[in-house]
């Protein structure tokens, strides 16, 4: 590859190392325009152009860091948009004045499951929360913690160890008795089946139900809604058979499962995706004890 | 340090599908991904897997509207391997548990796609990308696959022989993100990149903000030529705001854009007089910013998408997901009113040149998804072709790497399969800063498989500590956001030979304000800056490599639009546009495209709709 200003300086004519002059002082200026990003003046300049601002709250630790091994919050101030979410909040809050505040966040659009959190006190998925929304947004603040009942590991940051490890405990993936031989030969399941498995299949692993659960905040072992759904998905699923149905069945009728749940439906109310969760555990609970007096 | 035989970077569909593969060869297999698997974004697809899995099709046809659909860029041995097991993939994954969508007698679902000669599109709702992230996590859990999740993999163990196919890939250095540590990877059998897209180089696109390139960017350090970067498809209806997708599947289902005047512009306006709305993503793109800059756009920026027309019942049925995105992410309910929508960054054609195998010219360095080119989408992609693509190819990649022999593949990569050399005039000289490469160690002297690692975990050690230690300097925010600017401005749908080169001096000062990034967060714990500031490094070289090919390609073939080169150029561009970053002073060198199939050569003809 050759660079065009080297060949102009080589070739010497008149208009062409105009050129080449003209085309290093472009480059200079573009150098100063970019030297002169910055972002927290930019900040300024926005909010003094925006109609409307929005303050946030926000929880910030950092185990490792001075000042902020103990629990404070911050408040950002940042210019409101038509359609702005709490994660575009966070978002502009980190890339304008503060690099280290820390959140998940990835897909923007509720289904990588990164950006639970608790704004307001509720949980909710930050991407899909609107700040115009959130009552009162313009005149006061809005708090944004880490989930609750969950460790934090910093910020906004939270160790989703333990909800996976339940959602691993209750064997979460599909296992047929038997499988059909031909070539091509999908198993069949009929639209109702499917109908009835798809709410359960809607999960995105975010946590927030699990968050919620008075249960699961009590009692480490409780399996939690997330999981118990996962059971259910495949339970309920007709294309693996009743042996499999058996064992899983089994799993989630063991002393911190189904039985736990007391029905508070906190659960299902911060649901992103709208899974009716406490329907489908008491589902499970119908069909353990229809199960259990088919065997006694 | 830690050992696998196969290591599998990135834990999207391509990657657990590798991982997979791996696994029922016997082969000790660990993910090591950024994201928590069901984090990844492949779980955003939404439209569909192409197959032909019934009597009335053929593989034959699915080959050839593959080929078609790529403007002849795509590579026959490919895209032939690609369809004909497309269909036994998706199989496995029915046969794993996914939720298809079904017909009443019980069997999957199939529906129409742009660019298809039989609707031959399985799904899962409008939400097929989900379903087969987490049926493929689920088999990654039912096998015990060891899963490094939220570790960040930020340079490949590559010794330093002068030629890159005389080059190894022992492994690679990953940085836990929750702990700070930094290990070495060690990989017997093979590393498989399945990193997925680079949508970060542009501000509108459908990708995730963990859509940086790393794979691409990594592999093209380390000496694997990148192939048709300038190939990027900008998906036809991402909703104005956000850049979120609406399916393809709306248009699939019978959805019908407008313009401002309420026209039917794909058909009264003559861009697709048969397809209409499902004519290939490029033309119903171009269609829609030429509507734009006509002025018959909506507020002059975006067109009306309409499936009202399909009935509550269709839509809650087929494309539920689609009320809610439109709703959450425009306020706009899909049952009442259109929905505005534009083209937006979608998918990269292009990217690591593998062969059939999944093979990459560095001994023992495999890519698959996104992040490879095979190439089968050429120089543009067909709806619902991704998917099955990530399947075919990740499986292969495992396979290849866990021991199966798969036989020889037909495609030559690497510098010695050039048959042209390029010099294209730039206006500022693209690559590292100052030549020599960081990735590669110079003299020739590092063979030993843990020799190689440890140097790279030092070189890495070193380069995290330089950039935690600086107190003050550039925020990467700041360049992140000029590289994106910059891209959706000059290297867009359409592209012009003064647009593109302005690019690439933008991207020259991008890169030298890079020189001085620093990461204020000083903590070893969960360091989003850090990981945040290393990536756009790599986005900063991916788009640096996408606007060089297009400057390059001087013609008009399917994606790939130019202002001053206005039809395709059979005769001269039936060939892949290839650039080696030669240590840090990038060339560009053309591969001819491979035409010859099985049973039958593929005759460029004109693409119409």
């Amino acid at each position: 590859m050759s660079t065009e200003v080297k060949e102009k300086e080589t070739e010497q004519t008149e208009t062409e190392s105009v050129e080449s002059s003209h085309q290093s002082r472009r480059m200079e200026q573009k150098r100063q325009r970019a030297s002169q990003r910055d972002l927290e003046e930019e900040a300024r300049e926005e909010i003094d152009d925006a109609d409307e601002t929005i303050e946030i709250k926000v929880f910030r630790f950092d185990p490792e860091v001075a000042g902020k091994e103990e629990p404070r919050f911050d408040t950002f101030h940042v210019p409101f948009f038509k359609g702005m979410t709490v994660l575009d909040a966070l978002i502009y809050a980190r890339d304008h004045y503060d690099s280290s505040l820390t959140f998940r966040h990835s897909c923007r659009q509720a289904i990588c499951g990164s950006d639970a959190l608790f704004v307001n006190g509720t949980q909710c998925l930050g991407c899909k929360t609107q700040i115009a929304d959130l009552e009162g947004h313009l005149n006061s603040t809005i708090r944004i913690e880490p989930l609750p009942h969950q460790e934090v590991v910093k910020d906004l940051v939270v160790d989703m160890e333990h909800f996976y490890d339940q959602m691993e405990a209750v064997e979460p993936f599909f296992d047929a008795d038997e499988l059909p031989d031909g070539e091509l030969e999908e198993q069949r399941q009929d639209r109702e089946n499917r109908e009835k498995i798809k709410m359960s299949t809607r999960c995105i692993w975010c946590g927030a139900c699990m968050s919620s659960c008075n249960i699961a905040a009590g009692d480490n072992e409780y399996l939690g809604p997330a999981a118990i759904n996962k059971a259910y998905r495949f339970a309920m699923d007709e294309r693996e058979g009743e042996n499999r149905k058996q064992q899983r069945l089994n799993i989630i009728e063991q002393e911190h499962g189904v039985w736990r749940c007391q029905t508070q439906f906190s659960c299902t109310e911060v649901c992103p995706k709208d899974i009716p969760l406490t329907e489908h555990i008491q589902e499970l609970k119908r069909e353990a004890v229809k199960n259990n007096l088919k065997f006694w | 340090m830690y050992e696998h035989d196969v290591l599998v970077i990135g834990g999207g569909g391509a990657g657990l599908r590798a991982a997979i593969a791996a696994h029922e060869e016997g082969a000790d297999v660990a993910i090591v991904t950024k994201l928590h698997p069901v984090r990844s974004h492949t779980g955003a697809a939404e439209g569909g897997i192409n197959a032909a899995l019934r009597d009335a099709d053929s593989w034959e046809d699915h080959a050839y509207d593959t080929m078609k659909g790529s403007d002849f860029l795509g590579d026959a041995p490919a895209i032939e391997t690609f369809a004909k097991n497309a269909p036994d993939e998706v199989i496995n994954l029915e046969h794993w548990g996914m939720p298809f969508s079904r017909e009443e007698d019980g069997r999957v679902s199939q529906r129409p796609f742009g660019g298809l000669s039989f609707p031959r599109t399985t799904y899962a709702g409008a939400e097929t990308g989900h379903h087969m992230l987490h049926t493929m996590y689920e088999q990654v859990v039912k096998r015990g696959i060891e899963v490094y999740d939220e570790w960040y993999v930020s340079r490949l163990a590559v010794t330093d022989h002068d030629d890159p196919e005389d080059r190894v890939c022992h492994g690679c250095v990953a940085y836990d993100i929750k702990s700070g540590e930094i290990g070495g990877f060690r990989a017997t059998g093979g590393v498989i990149l399945a990193t997925g897209g680079l949508g970060q180089a542009f501000d509108h696109t459908t990708n995730a903000v963990a859509n940086t390139g790393d794979g691409p960017a990594m592999a093209y350090r380390a000496g694997v030529p990148v192939e048709d970067m300038e190939m990027i498809q900008f998906h036809p209806t991402t909703l104005p705001s956000t850049g979120v997708l609406i399916s393809e599947g709306v248009r699939g289902e019978g959805g019908i854009l407008y313009n401002d005047e309420g026209e039917r512009f794909m058909f009264e306006d003559g861009y697709a007089n048969n397809e209409g709305e499902l004519a290939s993503r490029d033309v119903v793109s171009r269609a829609e910013l030429t509507e734009v800059n006509e002025g018959n756009g909506i507020e002059d920026e975006y067109v009306h998408l309409d499936m009202r027309h399909l009935g509550e019942e269709r839509i809650l049925d087929r494309l539920e997901n689609i009320l809610h995105l439109a709703e959450d992410f425009e306020g706009v309910d899909g049952l009442e009113e259109p929905m505005p929508v534009k083209p937006g960054q979608h998918y990269a054609m292009g990217g690591i040149e593998v062969d059939e195998n999944g093979e990459t010219c560095i001994n023992g360095l495999y890519a698959a998804g996104e992040c490879a080119c095979v190439s089968m989408h050429g120089a543009n992609r067909l709806g619902g072709n991704a998917l099955p693509e990530l399947l075919v190819f990740g499986a292969r990649a495992g396979y290849h790497a866990g021991g199966r022999d798969l036989g020889e593949a037909r495609i030559d990569t690497g510098p010695s399969a050039m048959s042209e050399e390029e010099d294209v005039q730039t206006p500022v000289s693209p690559g590292a800063i100052d030549a020599g490469d960081e990735d590669i160690a110079a003299d020739g002297a590092l063979v030993e498989p843990s020799e190689v690692i440890d140097h790279h975990v030092t070189a890495e050690e070193r380069r995290v500590d330089e950039l935690l230690e600086k107190e003050d300097g550039v925020n990467h925010a700041e360049v992140r956001a000029d590289v994106q600017e910059t891209m959706t401005q000059n290297v867009n749908v359409f592209r012009e030979e003064d647009n593109l080169k302005e690019a690439l001096e933008d991207l020259r000062v991008a890169r030298e304000r890079y020189q001085d990034v620093f990461v204020r967060d000083p903590s070893r714990t969960f360091n989003t800056d850090l990981i945040h500031t290393i990536e756009t490094r790599n986005i900063i070289d991916v788009a640096e490599a996408i606007t060089l090919g297009a400057l390059a390609r001087e013609e008009f073939r399917g994606a790939h639009w130019r202002k001053e080169h206005q039809e395709r150029k059979d005769d001269e561009w039936i060939k892949h546009t290839m650039l080696a970053w030669n240590d840090g002073n990038p060339t560009i060198y053309y591969k001819p495209v491979e035409l010859e199939g099985e049973d039958k050569t593929y005759e460029p003809k004109e693409r119409s709709y």
